[in-house]
């Protein structure tokens, strides 16, 4: 609880330091949601040219959509920093890390917190809000609304730290992490169905984006799964955000453990 | 300061410490692993309220060794303890009562104004906030700090970040402090400013000090014990004194003749190198100049002299020829 809190100061200082050019920070927020918002834009002109994609109406897909990025949008402006470790083992930042008394982790997901995805979590927040006003509610669809967020954001939490941790064996791998982090981002903003059964199973078993939104919004849209994968699926998001963050934490263990420094 | 435990506050035994590194080998395509050792068979311990020099020339392992103590580096073999804790495994624990400085890099935040940074590590440290003005006001009187507090760092001269830095360092009150390189690229004025201030923190606080430099004048002000380490290994550990006494070093005369001549010929100094009228004599450390330059200036047409005390890495140089 102690190192939240301490996560927070560090935050709070940084926002407090981007606060000092209102106009820039005001800028690269409204940019950076016009970017992603024309995204969805792209999606909504295909869905006038099309009746359905894979079997999926636009307001479906708004809703996978939505909540894949407001999972990832959450997750980067928590621990975006993360990969920029190769960046701090260069400069021998990790190393003055590691002389503060506080988990290094928690020091490198804070350090430069940016509030500058703002503009991505307000546009996400729309297209689901949107989306979610097709949704025939029920209080158990409610709660595994809520889950679907929480585990999604938790899996990409594990995602941006696992695959960051590759930079403690090998500097400058960050475009071959982001394959993974923000490539499987990219793939949840569609129905899965309209890939081979062969990637569903990889999105399921071995990077398990296919839990950030797709089994869950397949139960809050009341559908059974066109590849027939079995129903408990779509209650197991959670199960797979926690392994995922398990198993990250414990390479990112391994990692720092097994970091050898710069010369000097 | 009252600890649990009763043994000195740093105690380093047979440690090691290898890197594998790759190299390119002419003819094989791929790179050959191999193990480096950065710091092999290491014993020396440090009590509390210590000052001490650790020097060795680059590559000898004295970072390493200083990565070790802070926890940053988990040794090969071996053991290390601060303050009864073991660094690597308790790296955050330990964090709380060390400083660390390393003189070619600042632990600051680059964007952000002096006051901002301290006020992140008072956070970080929870430092009571009473004590944190108390520390904050003393150091930046002491290191006349006061006119930067506001600038960000990356407008501060060298001299400054490094005031800066320091304060950073102590104002948790650490028991022990590392300083690496400290007075590296600073004025001499700077220089004797912070040894003074360093001096002064050891006597009222009782903070120990743990010094990795190349200027031998840091050694001289600040400490009364010397580790010299080299090939990863401690090669001396005592006096000042001593390590002079011991490496036989010498000191230097330069002399600037009105005009060239052949090189000079006086008892008790040798000629090293000649560059037209400038000439380079030797002579130990321990004799007297004066008898020597009275015996050049009676002897040539002297425009200029000057004496060069003996740097560090000539006297472990000389150590390490005779030693090996």
């Amino acid at each position: 609880m102690g190192d939240l809190r301490t996560y927070g100061q560090i935050a709070w200082l940084w926002i407090r330091a981007a606060w000092q050019y209102p106009t820039s920070f005001v800028l690269l927020a409204v940019g950076n949601g016009l970017i992603t918002g024309l995204d969805f834009v792209g999606l909504w002109i295909m869905f006038s040219h099309l009746r359905d994609l894979a079997g999926f109406t636009l307001h479906e897909v708004a809703l996978l959509y939505g909540s894949a990025s407001l999972a990832l949008a959450v997750a980067d402006t928590a621990i975006g920093s993360v990969e920029r470790i190769g960046t701090y083992i260069r400069t021998g930042r990790l190393d003055q890390m590691m002389t503060k008394p506080v988990p290094l982790l928690v020091q490198v997901c804070a350090d430069q917190f940016t509030l500058r995805r703002l503009g991505r979590l307000t546009q996400a927040a729309v297209v689901f809000g949107w989306a979610c006003t097709y949704v025939d509610w029920t209080p158990l669809r409610v709660l595994v609304a809520v889950s679907m967020l929480v585990s999604g954001a938790l899996l990409f939490f594990g995602l941006f730290v696992g695959f960051s941790c590759i930079q403690f064996w090998t500097t400058d791998a960050t475009e071959f992490a982001n394959a993974f982090t923000y490539g499987g981002a990219t793939v949840t903003q569609y129905p899965l169905s309209i890939f081979p059964r062969e990637v569903m199973v990889g999105l399921t078993f071995v990077i398990p984006v296919a839990f950030v939104n797709w089994y869950p919004c397949l139960y809050l849209l009341g559908r059974s799964d066109p590849f027939g994968s079995p129903d408990a699926l779509q209650f197991a998001s959670p199960v797979a955000g926690i392994l995922t963050m398990v198993a990250a934490l414990l390479v990112w263990r391994t990692g720092v453990r097994h970091y050898t420094s710069t010369g000097s | 300061m009252s600890r649990p435990n009763d043994g000195p506050l740093i105690d380093v035994r047979d440690l090691e410490r290898t890197f594998d590194v790759r190299r390119r080998v002419e003819g094989r395509r791929r790179r050959v692993r191999e193990q480096v050792v950065a710091v092999h068979d290491l014993t020396f311990s440090v009590d509390a309220g210590e000052m001490v020099g650790y020097i060795g020339p680059n590559g000898a392992g004295k970072s390493t060794t200083i990565k070790m103590l802070t926890g940053i580096l988990v040794p090969s073999g071996g053991e290390v303890r601060v303050g009864g804790l073991d660094p690597s495994r308790q790296r955050v624990d330990l964090a709380r009562r060390i400083g660390v400085v390393f003189g070619q890099r600042s632990t600051l935040w680059w964007d952000l104004p002096l006051r901002d940074s301290f006020e992140l590590l008072q956070k970080m440290y929870r430092i009571p906030p009473a004590r944190y003005r108390e520390n904050l006001d003393r150091f930046v009187d002491l290191l006349d700090l006061g006119a930067q507090l506001d600038t960000p760092v990356r407008q501060l001269s060298l001299g400054q970040r490094m005031r800066g830095d320091i304060t950073a360092a102590l104002l948790h009150d650490p028991e022990v402090i590392y300083l690496d390189e400290p007075t590296i690229g600073l004025d001499v004025v700077s220089k004797g400013r912070l040894r003074e201030f360093l001096r002064a923190l050891n006597a009222e606080r009782g903070t120990t000090l743990l010094l990795t430099t190349h200027d031998l004048q840091d050694i001289e002000a600040l400490c009364d014990r010397v580790i010299v380490i080299d090939h990863g290994t401690s090669v001396y550990d005592g006096s000042l004194a001593g390590l002079h006494a011991q490496g036989g070093s010498r000191r230097t005369l330069v002399v600037d003749l009105v005009d060239e001549a052949p090189p000079i010929d006086v008892p008790g100094a040798e000629v090293r190198t000649v560059e037209g009228p400038r000439q380079w004599l030797s002579f130990p450390s321990d004799a007297s100049a004066a008898p020597i330059v009275a015996a050049v200036a009676a002897a040539y047409d002297v425009a200029d002299l000057s004496i060069q005390e003996p740097d560090i890495e000539d006297v472990i140089r000389d150590l390490y020829s005779r030693g090996a």
